[in-house]
């Protein structure tokens, strides 16, 4: 409720409203954790009950896969630049650097929708089997939550060109920045368990 | 794909659901007009719907609750009914089926549930000097998301069907093969909405609790009342993405055909029972445990003794915290998890007797020597003590693995956990209710009312419940919908249903008891009329929008009986008044009600597209929050210093007791 400002601290924990945003988006990250950590837990049951349908290891392009690994590594790479940016007061460079992060999303985005085509033509749906049902409702799911960061990116880089860097924005950008991160975090723990696993097995 | 035929969309073949039928249409009709008479529109609409403060929030959560325990109470009694006799006619089985799963889920997610929030709206940032939540828009938002699962849920029965596999909607029978109405469409997609609103709950109060409290506050010197609402916040957070997943695997297998719990495709059933447990059974301690902190305010305030043992209460909450998310299995014993498992659960399910043993004891310390006042509160409280601990030893003997293969599934199941839920949860928001009604309204509930309230209530649970423990041991099963003469179950079964009628009874005084208070009552009452122990007694009664015109200092745990002891006025010095700074209200929660229910309401009856459109509504609202930069606005001084003249003495000193 207080509007004091703190000006020695950073631009987006100056007020107690924005540290109780920051704060309350890292608890909101917990409840995403177990959310996926549940999703992980399901794909660990179910991952290898195939049934009469096609397995996962015959479809895998290892190659595609590490390409989408890279992507979002490196956007996660420059969200932490773009961060680095706003701290320096640059609008221009904080503008440009999630451009870039939000292409490189992108570009996942562009090759996980053809790895799940390629999967469905190769007879590997949703409805195909406990397995890749599991599979398509843990990866769609972090698939979702990149379409919906892009979407939110972009409203926000919106706000920005409209209002310049204040407290308010510099605050949201923060709070994007922490969920492009823990969608990276995830996808480490997909890449391994669900594809390196999966390649092996 | 869709199945669903347009001509069994109304469900009123059956005269008992005509009857509700017209009967909800008519409510509705005749509070449609009564607004319209009284020409409230605009007042309903400035003064409640669009509000995000988190008394007035609070307020809102509890009515719903009283509503919804009417209906999961009328579901009760059908039941009793239809089990009053042997080979009773009164409900055929499918409509028995419908009702104890509609009993159970009203009861836990819509009337324990909103009554524990709605308490811990009202009262949890005034225990702690704060003038509002952490985010009070996105607590108008978790309220209306609650009430958008409450509307869908409960239009089931008349609109498509109810949902009938229970309340815990086990796999393989929930699933599309044996369930192929809609009516379990209803479960997961209501239930889902319902518990959004309740992740957002927990996110705010963790905040609140974390970021808000006054100067002094630290953390052990919270009230205790506090402290279990915020582990009970941190219990949320951890166990309901659980439950978003379950219900969102269960509706992709009802809807789009998936394999996560069915049985052919290589789905396994068993893995639904685990993930609902793994919420369900934190669940339990997120009702409890709040619950437990309005005794611990009750008891104290009505020994006029401080808590005893209050750090190792902390400690106690925290231990039950922990081990609630280690006990699921011991709902499914006998589904063939093996010996070593169910030895495991066994052994974390009795710990949990170990920190409510502590629980317990430092009740009845508190108590001893105290000077005990029995108002209608304490009453709940006193009750509460013997009730739960015949519900918390059946329990233990629940709990053992191998006795359980005895008792699963029987009435001696359903006696237990009604013994700890009336008792635990039940009794404490009577409590609580006669205990912070003048902080909502203004003025107290009627005390002789309360009395008559508590014993219909408390002798009438007793004679339900009791009997069904020895039925259960006799052999008779749960959810069944009738039992032969030669069971020699009947007589047992009377007693249990003449129970019920006075548990009724007790509830209709309470529902008289709110309207007599509400017209009669006095109003002319003191700030503190307990002699209570903490902050949120250092202010009006009802509270004022800003909760303090001056945020309090605490020096000591019991921070306001301190203020008295040490006599510390509650003098207001005009100098030392400032500008308050104060959120906007909303309509965006509400509209978000609307387009939820909506777009909630078309995927139950399995119409995708639709359902998409209406969901764009959702993400648009989403955006309108994005780009709104409202910043709230000030209340200035003279309005303080007016406000606070009409309830104090021209010096600014607080009135002290009225009655």
């Amino acid at each position: 409720m207080s509007a004091k400002v703190n000006t020695a601290l950073p631009l987006e924990y100056q007020t107690l409203q924005n540290q109780m945003n920051i704060l309350g988006f890292w608890i909101f990250l917990g409840a995403e954790i177990v959310l996926f950590a549940t999703l992980f837990g399901v794909y660990g049951v179910l991952g290898t009950r195939f049934a009469d349908g096609p397995i996962l290891k015959d479809l895998i392009v290892m190659q595609d896969v590490f390409i989408q690994t890279v992507l979002l590594l490196v956007s996660s790479f420059t969200c932490g630049i773009a961060i680095y940016e706003m701290r320096r007061n640059n609008v221009k460079g904080l503008m440009t650097w999630l451009i870039i992060t939000l292409g490189l999303g992108a570009g996942f985005l562009f090759m996980e929708i053809r790895e799940f085509l390629h999967y469905i033509h190769a007879g590997a749906t949703i409805q195909t089997s406990a397995a890749f049902s599991s599979f398509f409702a843990l990866l769609g799911t972090h698939g979702l939550h990149v379409t919906l960061g892009i979407c939110w990116a972009v409203a926000i880089m919106v706000q920005i060109k409209k209002r310049g860097l204040t407290s308010d924005t510099a605050r949201k950008v923060f709070i994007i920045g922490l969920y492009w991160h823990f969608l990276d975090v995830v996808w480490i723990f997909i890449y391994t368990f669900v594809y390196l696993k999966g390649a092996v097995a | 794909m869709s199945n669903i035929q347009w001509n069994h969309i109304l469900v009123i073949n059956d005269p008992l659901l005509l009857g509700a039928f017209i009967s909800m249409v008519l409510s509705a009709i005749g509070a449609v007009a009564l607004v319209t008479y009284l020409k409230r529109w605009g007042w309903l609409w400035r003064e409640w719907i669009t509000t995000v403060d988190h008394k007035k929030i609070g307020i809102m959560y509890i009515l719903t609750a009283v509503l919804m325990f009417f209906r999961g109470g009328i579901d009760g009694l059908l039941m009793k009914v239809q089990t009053s006799r042997p080979e009773m006619e009164f409900l055929n089985a499918q409509h028995y089926n419908e009702i104890f799963t509609t009993h159970g889920v009203i009861m836990i997610l819509f009337v324990a549930m909103p009554f524990l929030i709605g308490i811990m709206n009202v009262i949890v940032p005034l225990q702690i000097g704060a003038r509002d939540v952490a985010f009070p828009q996105l607590n108008a938002l978790s309220f209306w998301l609650f009430l958008s699962g409450a509307v869908l849920f409960n239009i089931s029965f008349v609109v498509g069907g109810s949902p009938d596999a229970g309340w815990t909607s086990y796999f393989p029978l929930a699933g599309k093969e044996f369930s192929p109405g809609i009516g379990n469409n209803y479960y997961a997609v209501a239930l889902q909405i319902a518990g959004i609103g309740t992740l957002m709950s927990g996110i705010n109060f963790i905040v609140t609790v974390l970021k808000m409290r006054t100067k002094g506050m630290t953390l052990m010197r919270m009230p205790m009342f506090t402290w279990t609402s915020f582990v009970t916040s941190i219990i949320i957070v951890a166990a309901f993405p659980i439950f978003t997943v379950a219900l969102a695997l269960m509706t992709l297998d009802r809807l789009y055909g998936t394999h996560f719990f069915t049985l052919s495709g290589g789905g396994m059933d068993m893995l639904w029972a685990n993930l609902f447990w793994l919420w369900g059974h934190p669940e339990v301690y997120i009702v409890a445990l709040p619950a437990f902190g309005i005794f611990s305010e009750v008891i104290s305030t009505f020994s006029r003794k401080t808590l005893y043992g209050y750090k190792t209460m902390v400690y106690s909450i925290v231990t039950i915290a922990g081990l609630s998310m280690v006990v699921w299995v011991h709902h499914f014993y006998t589904m063939g998890s093996g010996p070593a498992i169910n030895s495991f659960f066994s052994i974390t399910t009795m710990l949990i007797a170990v920190p409510t043993g502590v629980k317990i004891f430092n009740w009845l310390f508190t108590m001893r020597k105290g000077r005990i006042q029995f108002t209608t509160a304490m009453l709940w409280a006193l009750a509460f003590v013997p009730n739960f601990v015949i519900g918390g030893v059946t329990g233990v003997m629940l709990a053992m693995a191998a006795a359980d293969y005895q008792y699963h599934n029987t009435l001696f199941l359903v006696a237990h956990f009604h013994y700890v839920l009336i008792p635990g949860v039940v009794f404490a928001v009577f409590a609580g209710l006669y205990y912070w009604w003048p902080k909502m309204f203004g003025h107290m509930l009627n005390e002789k009312l309360g009395k008559w309230h508590f014993w219909l209530f408390v002798i009438g649970f007793n004679v339900t419940f009791m009997p069904m423990f020895f039925l259960g041991l006799k052999g008779a099963v749960r959810r069944a919908y009738t039992f032969s003469m030669e069971s020699g179950f009947a007589s047992l079964f009377l007693v249990s249903a003449i129970g019920s009628i006075i548990l009724a009874a007790g509830f209709a005084v309470f529902c008289y008891n709110i309207y007599w208070s509400a017209r009669y009552a006095d109003r002319n009452i003191s700030h503190d009329p307990w002699d209570a122990r903490t902050l949120e007694w250092a202010t009006t009664n009802p509270v004022q929008y800003y909760n303090f015109a001056t945020l309090p200092e605490v020096k000591k745990l019991d921070a306001f009986w301190e203020m008295k002891k040490n006599q510390d006025s509650l003098a207001l010095h005009a100098k030392e008044l400032e500008e308050i700074h104060m959120p906007s209200n909303s309509g965006l929660p509400f509209f978000m009600f609307v387009v939820f229910t909506i777009a909630g309401f078309l995927l139950v009856f399995e119409w995708h597209l639709a359902a998409a459109i209406a969901a764009i509504g959702i993400v648009a609202g989403l955006l309108i929050r994005s780009f709104d930069y409202d910043q709230g606005y000030h209340v200035h001084v003279k309005e303080v210093v007016e406000t606070e003249r009409a309830w104090r003495k021209v010096e600014g000193e607080v009135n002290t007791h009225v009655s």
